[in-house]
């Protein structure tokens, strides 16, 4: 039985709780204990310097060539924190609620409560640091609402908030760099973790600029990796996010949460071609003042603006008159998806649904659309060539956020001592589907305000223990393995990129594990990822050496791509119920909602690796809710 | 369509580079320029050759990781716009494209078009950011900025540090990219108390890592895909005056 050692008390006294109890380390031992973090995304870096101003000896890795670039420098819309500056009724307690109930009552109470707890002090700290957030001409911080609330809880810095936190966060890591605490590794992939007696004491890593491959040691490992949201080769993703962190540390003990819950954006630039290699991203909060619609007859093949009010079908405000536009993320892609299927697509593949500011120009003028969003309509012409402020955009929903991850218990700590996940790598926060700008959000308060409670807490009883170094012989096997992994990759000599085995995987899993899935099409795809598995096996073909190769890169990723694939249609396929992003076409209402299990389903899955050949293990944590009811999640 | 490249090939930071000639065809208007790379990439692999290195990573514009020279301008043609942001409606039907790492001293050739840019990492260390540690942080609405000085941060704060700048500058200055962040802080409350010293060191560092003067061409900000204001770079001559002459 797993345990996620929730604290005793109150929901609200539990962090408080923990924290007055949790062990502390001399400043003069911290000097002794050396942490590595991988990945500089807003979790890793984050942690990386708030450790390193505690005393800790950090080692940051990333695979970008600056710790800067990482992928959280992509999010756009806002992170939120239940500050209340709207005097419109928000808490703390009411954002742990709309999160637990946007995660469809699939995530703990302990950890969401503790995440909108801890969104207050993110905000100070961002502001303390520089991030230039929105505000108002009084000069107070500004707010906007986001999708799935009925408050303004969201500050943002225009289009760019993940970039401005992201810059913060470097930062800080940067100031500690110069002060001799963090050493960053940049252009470095981790490719293995490293054990010894069951604890984790290291990586692999890969110098992505020689070849070289690297053994490094430490008292804890932190993975701070991100989603594996580009599973699906078409995501909103940055080419380069994978899942081999947090893929290798799974085959070496880790249990791997929720790994089918995978949010898909509703608002997403379409796929036009078959060598694209990206599906852009539009910020949510373009649904603030945005409406969207499909033609209301099917096959209509008239360009936006020449059909006329009367026959548009403005199918979220029909749907879920309550919340509208701004329905949650899972709700209304699915609800394109829905209109899409039925043949009311727009656009060139008939796979898009219009966003139109029609409505919201004549309102309120073009000045201030273009104060707010101006950065968004700028990008999109850039990529389509089309002028939004004078017809619809055409958008669509695409691979984007992964609720699933490492399990972690309360204190974020993997099934292996010593390994800790944060961020999107693990799974903890947001349930069955998350929430608009939570996740910024959850990344800043792992790595500010958590993990530096709990890491010490788990190394205070590390200082006994002997030192591991390099030389121990579990960094000699580890090496080997990943030596003859790399010469298998460059001496299949198939026929094959590994691109096309990623875009093959992706495609195959869009359709069969996606926004919808049946126990038929997932038990089609396990057959068929086996078989691509074998296939790339035989007909991969890397060219190039061993130093700089970026095809060698991706022969490793996709390789990890596949085996997750095949656990992603085990976990949806013993799922038997449809929740948040999950949704199974055998459980739905007559009128297409989602029908969940509480009876039979109330738990979080933690599959347990057991082998190339060997079905994985479903392990449970029972979900056990002691302050909210349970309820049917509506938004009508 | 169809188009002839010209390609800088280089095997390692010290050997030799040559522009090595490419015929693509089949090549759509809707394509980006780097999926128009990856295009030939698949097909070099499918000949046995090693494919062209390129950085690159969001390929939505704002982590600063693609960048190249193409046809002598960085990023290409259109103005406030990132390599990957570049679509093939831009280029004509059997043109001739040179595409080129980016180049200067400070950042040198790893291979192909991979160039290391650690350099820029090395300026915000030596004094770009404000000195606020996990949990000093004061209340966020204490700290009132008025709203147009927020504004004027944030379009400093926006550089993405790609290092267009510093590639399109006759000098190979990085004048713009560590103006860019003196300003973004110095505006803010937050970022003043540290103004002097924080100015004097990144401006040192800039020089140590062998980036060039700045000698006012405004080339810089007509590359910049983040449309950054050179104005920055006034900014931070002055408030390097002022710090030397106020130094104690």
């Amino acid at each position: 039985m797993i345990d996620a050692k929730i604290p005793e008390g109150n929901l609200a006294d539990k962090w408080s709780n923990y924290k007055d109890r949790s062990k502390l380390i001399n400043p003069a031992n911290r000097k002794k204990l050396d942490i590595i973090v991988v990945g500089t995304g807003l979790a890793g870096s984050s942690c990386a310097a708030t450790l390193a101003e505690q005393g800790y000896n950090v080692k940051s890795f990333c695979f970008q060539d600056s710790a800067r670039r990482a992928h959280s420098v992509a999010a756009q819309g806002g992170v939120n924190a239940a500050k209340n500056y709207k005097n419109d009724g928000d808490s703390v307690y009411r954002m742990f609620y709309d999160t637990i109930k946007g995660g469809d009552f699939r995530s703990r109470e302990a950890n969401v409560y503790r995440l909108a707890e801890c969104s207050l002090a993110l905000i100070d700290q961002a502001v303390a640091q520089g991030v230039p957030f929105a505000r108002e001409y009084a000069g107070y911080l500004s707010n906007r609402s986001f999708g799935g609330v009925q408050v303004s809880r969201t500050f943002y810095a225009r289009g760019q908030t993940g970039q401005q936190l992201l810059i913060g966060a470097y930062q800080a890591m940067m100031r500690q760099e110069s002060l001799g605490k963090v050493k960053t590794y940049t252009r470095h992939e981790m490719l293995d973790l490293v054990l010894v007696d069951g604890k984790a004491r290291g990586i692999i890593a890969r110098n992505l600029e020689t070849g070289k491959i690297e053994r490094h040691a430490a008292n804890a490992v932190v993975l701070a990796t991100g989603g594996y949201g580009k599973v699906y080769y078409l995501s909103t993703l940055a080419m380069g996010c994978n899942t081999s962190a947090i893929w290798r540390a799974h085959k070496k003990g880790a249990y791997m949460s929720g790994v089918s819950w995978i949010q898909f954006h509703p608002t997403c630039l379409p796929q036009i071609g078959e060598t694209q290699s990206k599906l852009t991203l539009m910020s949510e909060s373009l649904r603030n003042d945005g409406r969207i619609w499909v033609p209301r007859k099917a096959g209509d093949d008239r360009v936006p603006n020449e059909i006329p009010e009367e026959e548009r079908d403005y199918y979220l405000e029909r749907r879920y008159p309550t919340f509208g536009n701004l329905s949650p993320r899972d709700i209304s892609s699915r609800a394109a998806k829905e209109r899409i299927d039925a043949g009311c697509g727009l656009g060139p593949m008939k796979n898009a649904v219009c966003l139109d500011f029609s409505k919201a120009l004549k309102e309120q003028g073009r000045d201030k659309i273009e104060e707010k969003y101006g950065n968004l309509f700028r990008m999109y012409e850039k990529i389509n060539g089309v002028d939004a402020y004078k017809e619809p955009m055409l958008i669509s929903p695409a691979a984007h956020f992964t609720m699933g991850g490492l399990w972690v218990d309360y204190d974020l700590m993997t099934t292996i001592p010593g390994l800790f996940a944060l961020g999107e790598a693990n799974f903890s926060d947001h349930g069955a589907n998350r929430l608009g700008a939570n996740s910024l959000l959850q990344s800043c308060v792992d790595g500010y305000f958590i993990a530096p409670y709990t890491i010490p807490n788990f190394l205070s009883t590390e200082l006994k223990s002997e030192k591991v170094t390099t030389d121990h012989p579990a960094f000699a096997e580890a090496e080997m393995v990943i030596r003859e992994q790399l010469d298998r990759f460059l001496n299949v000599q198939g026929h094959l990129s590994a691109d096309h085995f990623h875009k093959t995987l992706g495609k195959l899993l869009y359709d069969k594990c996606g926004l919808s899935r049946t126990k038929e099409s997932l038990e089609q795809a396990i057959i068929e990822i086996e078989a691509l598995k074998k296939s790339f096996d035989h007909d991969l073909k890397i060219t190039g050496d061993d130093q700089v190769n970026s095809e060698l890169e991706k022969a490793g990723r996709v390789s990890d791509f596949l085996e997750l694939g095949i656990l992603m249609c085990y976990d949806a396929l013993q799922r038997e119920e449809s929740c948040g992003a999950h949704f199974r076409e055998e459980f739905q209402t007559a009128d297409g909602e989602a029908v969940r299990n509480d009876e039979d389903f109330c738990y979080v899955s933690a599959w347990e690796w057991k082998g190339e050949d060997r079905e994985p293990v479903l392990h449970k944590e029972p979900l056990v809710f002691e302050t909210v009811k349970l309820t049917v999640r509506s938004y009508k | 369509m169809k188009l002839y490249l010209k390609i800088w090939r280089q095997e390692h930071r010290e050997s030799k580079g040559d522009m090595v000639s490419y015929e693509v065809e089949g090549i759509s208007e809707q394509m980006s320029f780097l999926e128009m790379l990856d295009l030939l990439n698949e097909r070099l692999i499918k000949k046995g050759e090693r494919v062209i290195e390129f950085d690159h990573d969001c390929r939505e514009g704002i982590c600063g990781a693609c960048g190249m020279m193409i046809n002598g301008r960085a990023h290409g043609p259109l103005s406030g716009t990132t390599t990957c942001q570049l679509h093939m409606r831009s280029f004509k039907d059997g043109e001739t494209v040179y595409i080129e790492p980016f180049r200067a001293a400070a950042f040198p050739v790893l291979r192909d078009l991979k160039i290391d840019r650690s350099a820029f990492d090395h300026i915000i260390q030596s004094g770009g950011y404000v000195s606020a540690s996990t949990g000093q942080a004061p209340e966020s609405n204490s700290i009132l900025i008025a709203h147009d000085t927020a504004e004027a941060a944030f379009d400093a704060a926006a550089c993405i540090g790609c290092g267009a700048c510093v590639a399109t500058c006759k000098n190979s200055s990085a004048a713009l990219f560590t103006s860019a962040k003196i300003s973004h802080l110095v505006l803010l409350p937050q970022g003043k108390l540290e103004s002097a010293d924080r100015v004097i060191k990144m401006v040192g560092q800039m020089d140590a890592e062998g980036f060039g003067h700045c000698s006012n061409t405004e080339a810089c900000e007509v590359e910049c895909p983040q449309e950054i204001s050179v104005l920055h770079i006034g900014r931070m001559n002055y408030e390097y005056n002022k710090a030397l002459a106020l130094r104690k």
